[in-house]
């Protein structure tokens, strides 16, 4: 095992924020605006990191123990995704282990939102389960798509197994799963179409609601575990996508690590060229991912059968 | 030629897991229109050796279902004030689920049918059938005349599809005879929802069982 073998996790953990610059330098760009630093998530998190909390009265230590839960397991799922072909751990399963790290990161969110009594983050919460539960299926179908085209229940052997063969055999069901897993991106990321990162005490935001009740060093840790989910569920994508090119070792680094940057780019074009989908639209938009899941499944079954 | 075909294919279903959830009429008509040249070019796709007559055919089809019936009923759409269904008898996310029973049941359909003749991909039958489907669906669970005849034409490009599947060449009599079957179809389902409008100021076809002689 060499040096890269290792490299994949502090990579994540290092550059996650470094998306949320790229991705608003993008937006700043076709704003015709210059835009904050591309180091910006650096300095805010940073900046909270150093100063106190306060805490509501009617809080309790579900409140003040849920941004370090989340923080937590969104963590143990990065230990799972493989960059350039390897991760630092793998079992049989853990697909679904992986999926479930996420759900109990939002969980821990939603129930200290739900903590705070404050019927303001308790529609957020409301929300955030609604949308996720129709993005849970999109996301464990694709997976399974790619379970069945791979013959591997590992994440890291999923994305060993798939070469660039498999996308000329069937390279229809491959791109769907990639377009699923990025719809469910945006919207467990709360980007645009789903929920704008932008808005604050606007009626229609999801994510931004539930946190309001944070501050000082539990809000940055907050925004560092969002970004290091961003970071998680993009690097599904690119391992996806770039699995055609069988590279390892410090060169698959590089395209990984440009990858996630092409990525972030794209997330700002999508969130310059459109306006957030309106809320009852939501569900249709994760239901059309879902029927898309479904369909590569088939498609594989019917390609490997 | 077997991954530009599956592509195809899955396109198709795209198309009309799109119509099954827009509710803008002009969307689904171009939605629709893209379907029928993709169907349209299905042939082209589909066979090894082209000839000219195959070429010939394929492209007429393509040019009437995906300019000439559009064109239709856009006329169509112009004349009426309607640019929305509003109530569907089926909302959008549950037709979306019913657009995916309907593929997995096609699917299932497809494994337990034994064609005598090999398909030239081993998705263009369940593909036709769940087209079949998702047309009877839109007929059945819209109001708008528009949608219905968006439906009909989404069946007819199952059927298309299947024949396509069955007897692998076109033959040129057939089709042309059924092509002209189905401009004559959409004009006066042109002409009827131009009068419907006329007489009753809205397309809703529900509303039509309200009438007593």
């Amino acid at each position: 095992m060499d040096v890269a073998h290792y490299m994949g996790v502090p990579l994540g953990l290092c550059m996650a924020p470094l998306l949320l610059g790229i991705i608003n330098r993008t937006k700043a760009f076709f704003a015709g605006r210059n835009g904050s630093p591309l180091f910006q998530a650096y300095y805010d998190i940073w900046k909270l990191l150093r100063k106190d909390a306060v805490y509501s009265r009617t809080t309790t230590w579900i409140f003040r123990s849920a941004p370090v839960v989340g923080l937590g397991s969104v963590m143990i799922a990065m230990i799972l995704v493989p960059v350039a072909g390897s991760s630092l751990f793998a079992f049989t399963g853990d697909l679904i282990f992986f999926a479930y790290c996420l759900g109990l990161m939002r969980f821990a969110t939603v129930i200290a939102a739900l903590d705070t009594g404050s019927s303001f983050e308790g529609m957020g919460a409301s929300r955030e389960v609604h949308f996720s539960t129709l993005a849970e299926p999109a996301l464990l179908l694709g997976l399974a798509a790619l379970a069945k085209l791979s013959g591997s229940f590992s994440l890291t052997g999923m994305f060993g197994g798939l070469s660039g063969s498999d996308w000329l055999a069937s390279g229809p069901a491959i791109a769907l799963i990639a377009f699923a897993v990025f719809v469910v991106f945006l919207a467990e990321n709360a980007r645009i179409p789903v929920d704008d990162p932008n808005t604050h005490l606007e009626l229609t935001m999801i994510h931004e609601v539930m946190i309001l009740d944070y501050s000082g060093p539990d809000l940055g840790i907050v925004l560092y575990a969002a970004a290091l989910k961003l970071w998680v569920l993009g690097a599904l994508i690119v391992n996806i996508l770039i699995c055609a090119a069988d590279l390892s070792g410090f060169s698959g680094l590089i395209v990984f690590a440009g990858g996630m940057f092409i990525l972030a780019v794209l997330v700002g074009i999508v969130e310059s060229i459109m306006a957030r989908l309106s809320l009852l639209k939501v569900p249709q938009l994760l239901v059309g991912a879902g029927a898309m899941s479904v369909l590569a499944l088939i498609l594989v079954m019917r390609f490997t059968s | 030629m077997n991954l530009l075909t599956d592509s195809i294919l899955v396109l198709l279903i795209l198309a009309s897991f799109l119509l099954l959830s827009s509710s803008r009429l002009s969307n689904c008509i171009k939605t629709v229109a893209l379907q029928g040249m993709m169907v349209g070019v299905l042939p082209l796709a589909a066979n090894d050796s082209l000839t000219c007559r195959v070429t010939a055919i394929a492209l007429v089809i393509a040019g009437m279902k995906g300019i000439v019936f559009p064109y239709m009923l856009f006329r169509t759409l112009r004349e009426s004030t309607t640019i929305k269904e509003l109530k569907p008898y089926v909302g959008y996310t549950a037709s979306m689920f019913a657009g995916v029973v309907s593929l997995v049941a096609s699917f299932w359909l497809d494994s337990r049918l034994h064609l005598p003749v090999a398909a030239s991909s081993r998705l263009v039958v369940p593909v036709a059938f769940s087209m079949m489907l998702t047309g009877i669906f839109l007929i059945v669970g819209r109001r708008t005349a528009v949608n219905q005849v968006i439906g009909y034409l989404v069946m007819e490009n199952g059927i298309y599809t299947f024949g396509l599947a069955i007897v692998r060449d076109v033959p040129l009599l057939v089709e042309l005879g059924v092509l002209m079957d189905m401009f004559m179809a959409v004009f006066v389902m042109g002409i009827a929802i131009y009068r419907i409008n006329r007489e009753f100021d809205h397309i809703d076809s529900d509303q039509l069982n309200t009438l007593k002689g």
